[in-house]
């Protein structure tokens, strides 16, 4: 069974219908993409699937787990992280503490008073190491407003790593960022390909057939079609589309 | 590093220094053309500024209807000499309970609110109080308030000191002042610390990351009315009375004011030196000319304007000037 599935979803804003009806499912260690125009649906359909929004019909289930409808905190407790496409950081903190906010550890103790926060050598190390991994271990005492742009771009990812996730989203990762930074980003997402379960919205298409498994394309609030990315190249409605003459 | 030493320690320098001015203030405030008491009310607003910049400095929640909690604090003390036993420790008690009790009622309606909303809610709810205390003759005295508080010897167990003179007073609220500091230092270096300074850069994500939002907006301002209701206590036990004009609106302005001239917004101790500032304005400007809250307005505007960060900011800024040769990463020791 798929770790995460989306069924029948429909969500409408006034009058406007942005999800008709979506049915997605992510499985256990694979990286999977969804793709599709700008104004596709594609952002809002991430934020019903991580409970930003609550969905007007239909079912997303996390390890077989009825889950619609919860908040974004319940949801993330359950194990489910999410990155943000317009950067949304704690810029006053540092970076390290911009990581160790977000570790289980930490949170858990979220109401301890008197403890010191620096003092926390277990949470301290798991910081660390999320730092380690998306290449900001140099940059630890830095204010995490003062970064350049690619960087934010990888503490962002840090900041979703750090709650230690079963599935990890990421919102258009590469927004914003140039061709160097979006290789860098691609091989960092390459290094936690095996680790996480991980599922990526973009419209880099390039970027996205160089990295998942699969691909749910989606247009006028449906998927269209889904498949690895050579059965997507070989698709003819990709083909006749701008999506497909980009990849 | 960030986390080196003062971070979170116990008991740092700048505490170290400012409880040793306070501490002889007593054997210099007369030299130099002040009195007794104003220690007193200068520590006691101390206090209620530190419990506000909780709120506003640390959390980023502007509530302009604090004064509410200082008058609960203020009534629930002198009700309680007044009508169950003479007793500080009791007064002091019902006074924190009290106002949290009411802080705690009010939170629960606040905390899923932000920005422009909160602001105001909070106005409303404190004019609430404000006109409950007007407005309720039998308990509150009405505009008059209570009268005739009775201030009782200070029993610690084996001993028992009397209060009446400003000097014993000054050095129990100090006393009082000290633990507050230390309390505080210590809660905002802690998880909870860093968890309400988060909500303060980004609510959203901090949701997102697990945390439950609503829960700590509502704890940090019930914990900052339970300040407010020491503070109020403490004021009831000074003046011997409780009156209705704490509570109002340009009272719980006042606090606001306070705190951003002092530089609550980016230091621990703007609140401190905010409520040191305004007491001397209101004294040394008010000895000069009756309309020392013009020119006190017109300094906060200037503050505004040119250094939004307070006087601590100010002070940070010098003071970061002066390291940069020397140690580039060492951060300012107020915070």
């Amino acid at each position: 069974m798929a770790l995460f599935e989306a069924q029948h979803l429909h969500k409408r804003f006034g009058d406007r219908v942005v999800l008709e009806e979506i049915n997605l499912s992510f499985e256990a260690g694979q990286l999977s993409g969804i793709m599709g125009p700008n104004g596709a649906g594609k952002t809002t359909c991430f934020n019903v699937l991580t409970g930003r929004y609550k969905p007007d019909r239909g079912k997303v289930l996390f390890d077989g787990q009825d889950i619609t409808g919860m908040t974004p905190r319940a949801i993330a407790r359950k194990g489910i992280s999410r990155s943000f496409q317009i950067m949304n950081l704690f810029d006053d903190f540092s970076v390290i503490e911009n990581v160790l906010i977000a570790v289980p550890q930490v949170r858990d103790r979220g109401f301890n008073m008197t403890r010191r926060v620096a003092a926390d050598v277990a949470a301290m190390d798991k910081a660390a190491v999320v730092l380690e991994q998306v290449g900001l271990q140099d940059k630890a005492y830095e204010n995490a407003g003062s970064l350049p742009y690619g960087d934010r771009r990888a503490l962002e990812i840090g900041v979703a790593l750090a709650t230690e996730p079963r599935l990890l989203f990421l919102d258009e990762p590469t927004s914003g960022l140039g061709i160097d930074a979006t290789a860098r980003l691609s091989e960092l997402i390459l290094e936690l390909k095996h680790a996480y379960t991980i599922v990526i919205i973009e419209h880099d298409m390039k970027f996205l057939f160089g990295l998942a498994d699969n691909i749910a394309v989606i247009h006028w609030g449906q998927v269209i079609t889904r498949g690895t990315p050579d059965e997507l190249r070989a698709n003819k409605w990709v083909q006749s589309s701008n999506l497909g003459k980009l990849a | 590093m960030n986390n080196n030493t003062g971070f979170g320690a116990w008991i740092t320098r700048p505490m170290l220094i400012t409880f040793a001015i306070l501490v002889s203030l007593p054997f210099w405030i007369d030299s130099v053309g002040l009195y007794q008491y104003l220690g007193v009310e200068i520590v006691i607003w101390m206090v209620y500024a530190l419990g506000f910049n909780l709120l506003l400095g640390y959390t980023g929640l502007p509530s302009f209807g604090h004064g509410a909690y200082f008058g609960i604090g203020a009534y629930a003390f002198g009700l309680s000499q007044l009508h169950i036993t003479e007793s500080i420790w009791l007064g002091l008690i019902c006074a924190i309970l009290f106002a949290a009790l009411g802080g705690a009622i009010v939170a629960a309606f606040l905390s899923h609110r932000r920005g422009i909303y909160y602001a105001l809610l909070t106005i409303a709810f404190g004019q609430v109080f404000w006109f409950l205390s007007i407005k309720w003759h039998t308990v509150t005295g009405g505009e008059d308030g209570l009268l005739n508080i009775p201030r009782p010897d200070l029993n610690i167990g084996f001993a028992s000191f009397s209060l009446s003179s400003n000097e014993a007073l000054y050095y129990f609220v100090l006393a009082l002042f000290v633990v507050v500091v230390i309390g505080l230092w210590r809660l905002v270096h802690s998880p909870y610390g860093t968890v309400i300074k988060a909500i303060k850069q980004n609510e959203m994500r901090t949701g997102f990351i697990g945390y439950n939002v609503w829960l700590y907006k509502w704890s940090v301002f019930t914990l900052s009315t339970a300040l407010a209701g020491l503070a109020g206590g403490m004021f009831a036990m000074a003046q011997e009375s409780a009156y209705p004009d704490v509570m109002s609106l340009h009272a719980s302005g006042f606090i606001v004011m306070m705190v951003l001239i002092g530089g609550g917004m980016v230091s621990f101790w703007g609140p401190v030196i905010g409520a040191a500032v305004y007491f001397l304005a209101r004294d040394l400007l008010g000895s000069a000319t009756e309309t020392w809250l013009l020119w006190y307005g017109l300094m906060f505007m200037a503050m505004v304007m040119f250094k939004p960060e307070g006087i601590a900011g100010a002070w940070q800024g010098f003071i970061k000037r002066g390291d940069a040769s020397t140690d580039g990463d060492k951060k300012p020791v107020t915070r």
